[in-house]
């Protein structure tokens, strides 16, 4: 039992050696936030991931109900913030539009995942 | 020079070949969907994953016997759709009238291919073949297994993102469940009959990750959005010599925080009737993900073929 646990400390002080690893980037939060209902066109929508991004193999599209992009093409990881990625908006009109990234983070695991808010209080 | 270009060239075909590569993700995702990987529900992905410890106490056996075991379970893709499974326990068990019995239980591997994962469904489906060697632990002293059992199994992991959203509080919800068969490579042991088995078991689970961060923004902070609050099943029916329709089982209510680099759960065992046990038991897991640990070792398939 004792030869065990020693084993057991042996491998949790391996691990914690792999403390400057890097991981899966997931959704943190958002805004506009995730499933909320906001008054006013947002101007652009920005999220920020638990991990840096590689910008080269990070996207951001914006779509209404129909499918149609409404973001100006423009999603980009931010140059000052590694985890954040944003793209601005075309003037948005009441209603429902779907959030969707696809993000590489810097040691190259990717995730996915989409999300939707609302304009107008519709 | 060139040896940095060879590695940034390298790094970047990687990237290129994780980017194009969607159905070939580890760590249990989905599309949306992250399936942690359950303590009694076989995981329907294949992982480089390693679960250290797992520690048990079963409800007390029929005969007032209490077992404790503790052990670890090691997953590793060979490929980026073929994995294999590792793990023992060492078993402590102490019977009324008897004194205390130690040793290891016997040896269990897999060997498993992932099927299908499908994004926009959070669907993924696994065939394996499992085996318990026989003759390796302790059989006298824990009643470790004289005789090696074959497991053709399949595993299948459905979340409910994709419900529609007139249901926004249902959508968090993911199913697992497996389904195997034990074939026993010895028909009785010390006069006690091997049966077929028909195992099932699976698991519920609500994913606060889910709803925090794909259905609407409740205001859960961390630790609280990586909650997974789950119920696990097991049962376990003997299909022929003379222990027909016997069916064993366990309810495990429990619950399970995920992060980045590991995972902690904590689970009740309740047994489903008395041939099962009685009174109630626990279970803990410290589960790592040596994929995010160890991105550029031991964490990625060995090959990529």
């Amino acid at each position: 039992m004792r030869r065990l646990a020693t084993a057991l400390l042996a491998a949790a002080a391996l691990f914690g050696a792999a403390h400057g690893a890097l991981a899966h980037a997931f959704l943190d939060h958002a805004s506009p936030a995730v499933g909320s209902t906001v008054p006013m066109p947002p101007p652009n929508v920005r999220l920020w991931f638990t991990q840096e991004l590689e910008p080269a193999f990070s996207t951001l599209t914006v779509t209404d109900k129909a499918g149609n992009r409404v973001d100006r093409g423009d999603g980009t990881v931010d140059a000052k913030d590694p985890t954040e990625l944003h793209a601005g908006l075309k003037s948005l009109p009441p209603g429902t539009y779907k959030v969707a990234w696809r993000v590489v983070s810097v040691d190259s695991h990717r995730t996915e995942g989409d999300f939707t808010f609302t304009v107008g209080g519709r | 020079m060139h040896r940095t270009l060879f590695w940034r060239a390298s790094a970047l075909a990687s990237v290129v070949f994780a980017w194009a590569n969607s159905d070939a993700l580890a760590h249990g995702f989905a599309g949306n969907r992250f399936f942690p990987a359950t303590i009694l529900t076989d995981d329907p992905f294949v992982a480089d994953e390693i679960s250290l410890p797992t520690v048990t106490l079963d409800p007390t056996a029929d005969d007032g016997t209490r077992e404790f075991d503790i052990g670890p379970d090691l997953s590793k893709r060979i490929t980026p759709n073929l994995g294999i499974t590792l793990g023992t326990d060492w078993v402590h068990l102490k019977s009324p009238g008897s004194p205390v019995q130690t040793g290891f239980d016997g040896l269990d591997t897999g060997l498993q291919y992932q099927l299908f994962i499908n994004g926009p469904h959070e669907a993924m489906g696994l065939v394996g073949l499992n085996v318990n060697w026989g003759n390796v632990g302790n059989v006298r002293a824990v009643g470790a297994p004289d005789f090696t059992t074959l497991s053709p199994t399949i595993a299948f992991g459905k979340g409910f993102g994709d419900l529609p959203d007139s249901l926004p509080w249902l959508r968090p919800f993911a199913v697992t469940g497996n389904l195997s068969v034990d074939f026993p490579t010895k028909a009785e042991s010390d006069g006690m009959p091997n049966p077929n088995n028909f195992n099932y078991g699976f698991a519920v689970e609500y994913s606060l990750e889910y709803l925090q961060h794909y259905v609407r923004d409740v205001g859960l902070k961390a630790p609280f959005d990586r909650l997974i609050p789950l119920v696990e099943f097991a049962l376990t029916t003997p299909l022929n010599r003379g222990q027909g329709g016997m069916t064993t089982g366990t309810v495990q209510p429990g619950i399970i925080w995920a992060g980045q680099y590991f995972q902690v759960g904590a689970e009740m065992i309740i047994p489903t009737n008395n041939q099962s046990g009685h009174g109630i038991g626990g279970v803990f897991q410290l589960h790592f993900y040596l994929d995010d640990l160890f991105p550029n070792g031991i964490g990625k398939p060995m090959s990529e073929w």
